[in-house]
């Protein structure tokens, strides 16, 4: 373990060096360049900085353990994460890029000319980036206490005060470049062990192609033999589910739909000079996170088989024995004997072994007599370099791909907390004779308190148990209802405040009811309406909020003449002009 | 207000916008909902490599598809934006 030691602290250190040089370097002189990096970030930068800024500790640590074991059922986050960049490209970032403001609550506020309004997308922005990011400063938290010994809170500190450099320092321009380093650091660290897994496993390199492939030397193609593995051990078949078909439609639906209307990811394309290079630059984001998620169910399958072919039926070792002389003894009577990673992850507690029939053998089951009574599902991704063999240097890469993963969404979610008040509270709404330089003040505050706030939530995870559980809000609210808002805003030029309003309250109150009565007061699954699980109920009442939108506003006077010109400019690239009641404010750039 | 689109056909742009916009979506609809959740089924009778093929489009094939889709829209559109005259 010395190896590996040295090479995760050496990573760790190498790349938060290079976040801070980056922030010292891009460091933001006006609101312009904090708020979106000055308008002139390259198309294919942006999309990795997209990239960065989207796949969280979730997508890099947990997604690909999640579907090892849920098999056909983990499909949901792979279409639901990828298939909102294409809503993104075609019905929104061009668009919003034309309108040539800063934030969401921006456009909402004065495409529906409306405080209001304003006041309620500010209220969704802030209540899903803060879901969001609480679960980023407890991922930094979990790599540091797990990985590198440091005590969680110490590693929550650690992280906070690297973001609170580059988001205070250089808001959204540092945020962007340093996003590309980590985007470079956190793809490498998990293609690689990838490339060798798939090796491993069926001797073919490119992991997405190993996916269909057969068993190196076999002639049943993997992912039968991984289905004839688990059913033999009284699992589901892996490329089936046990979740309805409208559950898995339901969940899809509402990830594809609250991807897009997430504002961290919507502000990033504000960063680029215009409404063809935001088009462009959606496509460049997709093409640098599927390099990640058409790698992951690769990952998925070929760790769930390599796990229970190298722990199923193999002789424990006790933790205080010598685990190699153990281990050789094992082998040369004929036997199996447990990993050594396995004993590694059992002491950090991510692994459990019950020995219940006595047989000193382990038994990996579906039902009672399973033996492995505890298994942390993030073990798939990093356990994966040690279970491919890999060398040191490799193994502790992984640590720093998680922590970039982790700190580029944290930065993300900053910049959006900041400005939401910075400019949508304090200059739009009740300071409005604020200068540029108070406002950049006021960012850089709020973006330090922010960080404060962010960090104290990750610290207090643990009490807060529930934080995993929400983040099915900031996907179901970002649907249902900043989502229909945005794109009525756009496609229809009858929408008015009344029905931006009513529809932005229908979502946010319905489906924030729903997911804490069935989250918190009713946990029983067999009550939910229509069989839809609190994940995916976001996707049902973003029709509700659309339809609401739709009728209040027939019923109430179209808007005025000025709001229907702005909408007419924003879909004709090159034509915005300033309209007095949208942009009385604040002139569009 | 006045408007700088004097000479351009903004209404038959956007007319084409909204046509082309559909036709992907019917697409992306169908990669996604349609081979990876509601016909799977059937499509799993059939394999790619040794995938079933609804299981494929689930975990990887439709996100292949996106991709291509946001790349032909973005050639789509400029090709819109020279037949219009619109400067993007």
């Amino acid at each position: 373990m010395g190896g590996e030691e040295f090479w995760t602290y050496f990573w760790v250190v190498l790349t938060f060096g290079t976040y801070i040089g980056i922030a010292l370097w891009a460091r933001a002189g006006s609101t312009d360049d904090f708020y979106v990096a000055g308008h002139d970030v390259h198309p294919t930068i942006n999309g990795m900085a997209t990239a960065a800024d989207w796949m969280s500790a979730a997508s890099f640590l947990s997604m690909a353990g999640l579907i090892a074991f849920m098999g056909y059922g983990g499909s949901v986050y792979l279409m639901g994460w990828t298939g909102g960049y294409v809503l993104l490209a075609l019905l929104l970032a061009p668009f919003l890029r034309e309108f040539g403001k800063f934030t969401v609550p921006d456009f909402v506020g004065d495409r529906y000319y409306s405080t209001t309004a304003r006041l309620i997308a500010v209220v969704c922005a802030l209540f899903v980036s803060f879901t969001y990011i609480a679960g980023q400063m407890k991922g930094v938290g979990v790599a540091f206490s797990g990985f590198l010994g440091v005590e969680f809170n110490t590693g929550i500190m650690v992280g906070m005060a690297i973001v609170f450099v580059y988001a205070v320092l250089g808001g959204m321009k540092g945020v962007t470049y340093t996003q590309v380093a980590q985007y470079v650091v956190l793809i490498f660290a998990y293609t690689v062990p990838a490339i060798f897994i798939s090796l491993i496993v069926t001797g073919n390199p490119v992991p997405q192609l190993g996916f269909i492939s057969n068993v190196k030397g076999e002639d049943i193609s993997m992912l039968e033999k991984l289905n004839t593995v688990v059913t033999d051990l009284g699992f589901l078949e892996y490329t089936q589910t046990d979740k309805s078909m409208f559950d898995v439609f339901a969940i899809t639906g509402a990830l594809m739909f609250g991807t897009a209307g997430l504002p961290h990811v919507i502000i990033r394309f504000f960063t680029v000079s215009s409404a063809g290079a935001a088009r462009v630059s959606a496509g460049w984001a997709l093409v640098f996170i599927a390099l990640l998620y058409t790698t992951a169910p690769a990952v998925a399958s070929l760790a769930r088989l390599n796990f229970i072919d190298t722990v199923n039926e193999s002789t424990y070792i006790a933790s205080d024995a010598d685990y190699d002389t153990e281990a050789a003894t094992i082998v040369a009577e004929g036997g199996k004997p447990i990993p050594a990673w396995f004993k590694s992850w059992e002491k950090i507690g991510l692994l459990e072994v019950t020995d219940k029939n006595g047989d000193g053998i382990v038994q990996y089951r579906a039902g009672a007599d399973n033996e492995v009574t505890k298994l942390d599902r993030d073990i798939i991704v990093t356990a994966n370099p040690s279970i491919a063999g890999l060398p040191a240097w490799v193994i502790g890469l992984v640590v720093a791909g998680g922590l970039a993963a982790a700190l580029s969404t944290a930065a993300g979610l900053l910049m959006v907390i900041s400005s939401s008040v910075s400019h949508d509270l304090c200059r739009r709404t009740f300071f409005k004779g604020m200068t540029d330089q108070q406002e950049l003040l006021t960012a850089r505050g709020a973006a330090a308190g922010a960080v404060i706030l962010a960090g104290v939530m990750g610290m207090n995870t643990a009490k807060l148990g529930f934080v995993a559980q929400v983040v099915a809000f900031a996907f179901g609210l970002a649907a249902a209802s900043l989502f229909p808002v945005i794109v009525l805003g756009i496609f229809w030029k009858r929408m008015n405040r009344e029905g931006a309003i009513a529809s932005m309250l229908t979502g946010l109150i319905t489906t924030f009811w729903y997911i804490y009565h069935f989250k918190f007061v009713d946990t029983d699954s067999s009550h939910w309406w229509l069989g839809v699980s609190p994940e995916g109920i976001g996707f049902v009442f973003m029709f509700l909020s659309l339809a609401v939108g739709v009728v209040v506003a027939l019923v109430t006077a179209p808007p005025p003449q000025d709001i229907q010109d702005l909408v007419e400019d924003i879909r004709v690239p090159g034509t915005r002009t300033p309209h007095g009641i949208a942009d009385a404010e604040m002139l569009p750039e | 207000m006045t408007h700088n689109i004097k000479e351009i056909d903004a209404k038959g742009y956007w007319r084409d916008v909204v046509k082309l916009t559909l036709s992907l979506l019917a697409i992306w609809f169908i990669v996604s909902y349609g081979a990876g959740i509601l016909f799977r089924s059937v499509l799993d009778q059939v394999s790619i490599g040794g995938a079933p093929l609804g299981f494929w489009f689930a975990q990887n094939g439709s996100i292949y598809v996106f991709v291509g889709l946001i790349f032909y829209y973005c050639r789509a559109m400029n090709r819109l934006e020279k037949k219009y005259g619109v400067e993007a």
